[in-house]
């Protein structure tokens, strides 16, 4: 894929300023998702800046010699407050318009125009909405404080959600991104389920004796499966948001834990040590019934259900190392996606199931990191102070 | 009146004699130079009766204070991934079941811990589950169940930071806590 510099419409001063900047952030915005090779643009025959950026004005051939396959091209225009995006994608061996968008909002808009042209961009090229419009939440520790934090999907915009200052960890999004549950520790209480509505910012935290953990939404609806030890044991429970028990849904002694549901909502995965060891079940929500999906190695945890429901990402435990697999639903195939680079654990899949956000310590301190489904093009997400664990990624929530 | 009399004469006696254990060797000269003649050895008797009693008492106070610490600096520890009291960790438990029979005024927390391997969520289900089987057996030694309650701090608080055996061994711990 070609992304060369913008061209200035007017041209202004004000315009040729911004040509590169929005240039490089739809490149950098595309570059993201794993799809493309971005060119470099130094090998480039033509320069869009000099004559046109229509389908009249290209030569495709001038981009197919240099293989790209893909071709953007862009023009900025501003008046006054105003900014004017003018953004196309052209399949160049077709010589045809695959996107052609035109935005206008105000200068600050920028990166929020850039996101819509890259979703159209990814929708047209994929059939789905891409990951442009979501976040991830994750708990991050300095000094013995952990509180919850969240990003836009490539690590930028960083924002601190809570501030109890004790240990808050394990974020979990609702699946219309309203809502993000999450648990933390109040006091001398154990730790407590707290539920945050993202729009008005109000907390309800759960009342449970003993201690509650790993809080999951159930897809579609406001319902959460959560571990709590009121009998003493650690038992999985469906609960409602507002922290009120709909049922008990494990019934073994020994540990269940760490619950993630299938994006129909009719069956959930978990970590359980009925076995013996800790390894990833799925229990059936209509029919009862539950199947054991690892078999290989002995510390097999962090289940996370992929948003095509096909696929289960998991963290494994072998010879003093974590690495992330994933494996099919029915326990079948494990794929290992991390090698010899430190520990790497807590995968979660981005919206469209084609990313996946993990921790690593490959550079010493615990850190995000994303990888394609495959495992492939795995790089650092965001350089914070502390350590960081637990990223999860949100729905596309509409700005 | 008589009984006034004695009970000034018992201060006077006694104050002195109350100086005397407190103060130093120098000062307990002067103390006997300043008990009233009156002294007897019946009174050197008791007087002896009550430094052997504020010695006891001292070594007592002692005792208790090392129980006490032993109470809660001894934690029980575990295998990796296991909540099952080793046999180390059942004499520290009889003792400090002993400790709360005879203190039996006190509630206590016992907290759960982990070391750094292996994930969030489990591991804080494990520490609840070792904290649980701290109580269990602590309950099985006829201690009441509502004097004790748990928490689980998972792998959230080491007490050694170390990446090696030696660290982890000392993190799965169960940590006792008077409230």
């Amino acid at each position: 894929m070609a992304v060369p510099e913008f061209k200035a419409l007017t041209p202004s001063d004000a315009e040729t300023a911004l040509t590169v900047g929005v240039a490089d952030q739809v490149a950098h915005m595309l570059d993201f998702t794993g799809y493309f090779k971005l060119l470099d643009r130094a090998s480039f025959l033509y320069d869009p800046r000099t004559s046109g950026i229509t389908q009249a004005e290209l030569k495709f051939a001038n981009w197919t010699t240099v293989g790209a396959e893909l071709l953007v091209t862009g023009g900025v225009q501003v008046q006054g407050g105003e900014l004017i995006l003018e953004m196309r994608l052209f399949d160049t061996f077709k010589g045809k318009l695959v996107v052609g968008k035109r935005y206008n909002g105000r200068i600050e808009d920028q990166r929020a125009m850039v996101k819509r042209f890259c979703t159209e961009v990814i929708q047209a090229l994929t059939g789905n909405a891409g990951v442009f419009n979501s976040r991830l939440a994750f708990a991050s520790k300095s000094e013995d404080k952990k509180e919850i934090y969240t990003c836009e999907f490539d690590g930028t915009n960083v924002q601190r959600l809570t501030n109890r200052n004790s240990i808050s960890s394990m974020p979990n999004w609702s699946s219309d991104g309203r809502h993000l549950a999450y648990i933390s520790f109040v006091g001398n209480s154990p730790a407590r389920i707290v539920v945050r509505d993202l729009q008005s910012n109000l907390e309800t935290v759960f009342d449970f004796p003993g201690t509650q953990i790993a809080p999951a939404w159930v897809p579609g609806r406001f319902e959460l499966s959560a571990t709590l030890t009121i009998a003493g044991d650690p038992e999985i429970y469906l609960l409602t948001g507002g922290g009120k028990v709909i049922k008990r849904i494990t019934y073994n002694s020994g540990i269940d834990v760490d619950s993630s549901w299938s994006p129909d909502g009719k069956k959930m995965a978990f970590v359980s040590k009925r076995a013996g060891t800790p390894q990833i079940f799925v229990q059936e929500m209509d029919t009862g019934r539950i199947y054991r999906v690892t078999f290989q190695g002995q510390y097999n945890t962090q289940p996370s259900w992929s948003p095509k429901g096909d696929r289960i990402a998991y963290s494994a435990l072998e010879e003093g190392q974590i690495n992330i697999y994933t494996i099919d639903i029915e326990g079948n195939r494990p794929i290992r996606l991390t090698y010899n680079q430190g520990d790497n654990e807590a995968p979660s899949w981005s919206p469209d199931g084609s990313l996946i956000a993990f921790i690593s310590n490959r550079e010493g301190q615990s850190r995000i990191y994303v990888m394609t489904a495959i495992g492939t093009d795995q790089r650092r997400l965001l350089v914070l102070p502390g350590e960081q664990s637990l990223p999860k990624w949100s729905p596309n929530i509409s700005p | 009146m008589r009984r006034n009399v004695w009970l000034a004469l018992m201060l006077v006696l006694i104050v002195p004699v109350m100086m005397m254990t407190v103060s130093c060797a120098k000062k307990q000269v002067q103390g006997e130079t300043a008990a009233p003649a009156a002294a007897t050895e019946d009174e050197a008797a008791k007087k002896a009766a009550e430094e052997a009693r504020m010695k006891a008492e001292q070594q007592r106070k002692e005792a208790d204070a090392m129980a006490k610490q032993a109470f809660t600096n001894d934690d029980i520890y575990f295998d990796f991934d296991s909540a099952v009291i080793t046999s180390d960790a059942q004499i520290l438990l009889r003792n400090k079941a002993a400790y709360m029979r005879s203190n039996a005024n006190i509630a206590v927390q016992v907290e759960g811990h982990c070391d750094e391997r292996g994930t969030e969520a489990y591991n804080m289900a494990l520490g609840e589950r070792r904290a649980e089987s701290a109580k269990s057996f602590m309950v099985n030694m006829g201690i009441d169940a509502a004097k004790i309650s748990t928490i689980s701090y998972g792998k959230e608080r080491p007490v050694d930071k170390g990446h090696n055996e030696a660290a982890w061994a000392k993190n799965r711990r169960a940590h006792f806590v008077i409230k």
